[in-house]
């Protein structure tokens, strides 16, 4: 990993992104960076480019025009095999859990793994290791279809962190869930970032989910998350909110609370 | 609906020749690199051949049987009945057995590889596939490739037995023919470049099947709705490639074997 990040840059830098598809622009000069460590959180109405902006950081997606560097290399101009290697670095959720449906859960979470060609007896340790970690242990067995949706985005995070990425991509983890569920999930999100310290970057429509990661914290010892001390929030989330394609904010949680724009009080609010 | 212009609509008939093109080139490129996917490629042979197996059998017998009835009368005007082993032989070996076994085929798995790949598609498995360090060209197009080339030959050697079988007992039963006249007057009717010409059909069939199947489910997008257009679009483009291709294989053979 350390050969594959360029010491001292930052983990993601936009420089001048714009995209486009069939119905117009999606993105357009978008330009932002995301230090090694921090949570960076997107927000934004619907249609307003987040998953298309995620797609891009993991190369998913290119860009029409600028330049998109992850781990300090030029992944707008990647070729297939290049960025096969670079998402070996890179955990993603997707917005619908995108399980596997003909594979079980165990095959699921371990799929990486196994392409990896690691031994049997250790992929089964490491899918029992990060199913405990999404408390999912009971369902190794199951088959997605027989998963409830709070239970699939768990089985998806776990899929995501089973590699131990450097970098975490979550599109939109709680979307369609109901609250307690929804909170249990950005309790994990807290959790591994917290434990891991990997770079993240998480799309949620719930700005009480936000506003969580950006004022809690894990307690390992008594394994829950708590409140930050004192009322602080995490010097380490920031947010991201895009307009219609277009960076209207991008600063830290207390910059973002006090912001004086009339659209991004109103959202907030 | 949404119409469009006739140079786009030409652009997009040739921007998906060129997709279909970079598609197979880079499927058949993948058969000679590492990583290779052995265990799908045996799972889609059990899927593709042995779940294809019982069509091709029941289509091949009842096309042999029909073909020995037809010929019978016509042949019969001309007193040449006894040569109605020659007729289904010939026909079933270089025709029908190859054309019917791709077309059969086709309906059965094309439609199968367009809706598995595109609902994977529309539900973001294949992003995910990707975002996983797989690329889904080597895993899910390359596998169902070598799977369907391989087992098209053979089923279509079980096709054309099943149809001379079929033929042989109709005229062994109905038409009161001499059974071993009827196999010596097919055996002899064939030349070797027939059975070349039937033998080269069922590579392309196999080609044609998996490379449309995988085309049509890789671009699927619109949900649901839009998995069953591709699994449409996919059986019919497949089923007319197939004919069109057996009609230039055929133009090609005669070319080289004079018949």
């Amino acid at each position: 990993m350390t050969e594959f990040l360029s010491v001292g840059g930052p983990m993601i830098e936009f420089d001048d992104v714009t995209i486009s598809f069939d119905r117009g622009p999606v993105l357009k000069n978008v330009s932002f960076q995301v230090a090694l460590g921090e949570t960076r959180i997107l927000l934004g109405p619907t249609g307003s480019g987040k998953s298309v902006l995620m797609k891009l950081v993991n190369g998913l997606l290119k860009p029409d025009s600028g330049q998109i560097r992850v781990f300090g290399r030029l992944v707008s101009e990647m070729d297939e095999r290049d960025l096969l290697v670079m998402r070996s670095h890179v955990g993603m959720v997707f917005q619908e859990s995108a399980l596997f449906d003909s594979l079980s859960v165990e095959d699921n979470v371990g799929y990486r793994l196994e392409e990896e060609h690691l031994d049997p007896r250790e992929i089964r340790e490491r899918v029992l290791e990060v199913l405990r970690f999404v408390d999912l242990e009971d369902a190794i067995d199951k088959f997605p279809d027989k998963l409830s949706g709070g239970m699939r985005r768990r089985v998806s995070i776990a899929r995501a962190i089973i590699g131990r990425p450097e970098l975490l991509l979550y599109d939109s983890p709680t979307g369609g869930l109901d609250p307690i569920t929804s909170s249990t999930i950005i309790e994990l999100v807290v959790k591994q970032r917290d434990v891991s310290h990997a770079t993240c970057l998480l799309i949620t429509h719930r700005l009480q989910d936000a506003f969580t990661l950006a004022t809690n914290r894990y307690n390992l010892r008594a394994n829950h998350m708590e409140p930050m001390p004192n009322h602080e929030v995490d010097a380490g989330t920031k947010f991201l909110v895009l307009q219609d394609g277009r960076v209207i904010f991008d600063g830290s949680t207390l910059e973002l609370t006090h912001s004086s724009d009339p659209w991004l009080l109103g959202y907030i609010e | 609906m949404r119409f469009l212009s006739p140079d786009a609509y030409a652009k997009s008939i040739v921007a998906s020749v060129q997709d279909y093109s970079l598609m197979c080139a880079r499927a058949v490129a993948n058969i000679f690199t590492r990583p290779r996917y052995t265990a799908d490629i045996f799972t889609q042979m059990d899927s593709i051949g042995v779940g294809s197996l019982p069509i091709v059998v029941l289509t091949g017998f009842f096309t042999g049987c029909v073909l020995a009835l037809q010929s019978a009368v016509s042949l019969k005007e001309f007193g040449a009945v006894n040569m109605t082993g020659g007729l289904v032989t010939m026909a079933m070996i270089k025709e029908l057995g190859p054309v019917l076994t791709g077309l059969m085929v086709s309906g059965r798995n094309t439609s199968g590889m367009a809706s598995e790949i595109g609902s994977m598609k529309v539900t973001e498995q294949l992003d995910a596939m990707r975002a996983l360090g797989t690329d889904p060209l080597r895993k899910l197009v390359t596998p169902r490739l070598v799977a369907a080339v391989f087992m098209l030959f053979f089923l279509t050697i079980i096709s054309d037995a099943c149809g001379i079988g079929g033929g042989a007992f109709v005229a062994v039963t109905m038409l009161r023919l001499n059974a071993e006249q009827f196999f010596h007057t097919g055996y002899m009717s064939l030349a070797h470049g027939d059975i070349v010409e039937g033998l080269v059909k069922p590579l392309f069939s196999g080609f044609i099947i998996a490379t449309i199947g995988c085309y049509y489910g890789l671009r699927t997008s619109g949900g649901t709705r839009g998995v069953g257009q591709s699994t449409t679009q996919a059986v019919v483009s497949s089923s007319v490639l197939i004919i069109l291709v057996d009609f230039l294989v055929t133009q090609l053979m005669i070319g080289i074997f004079g018949r």
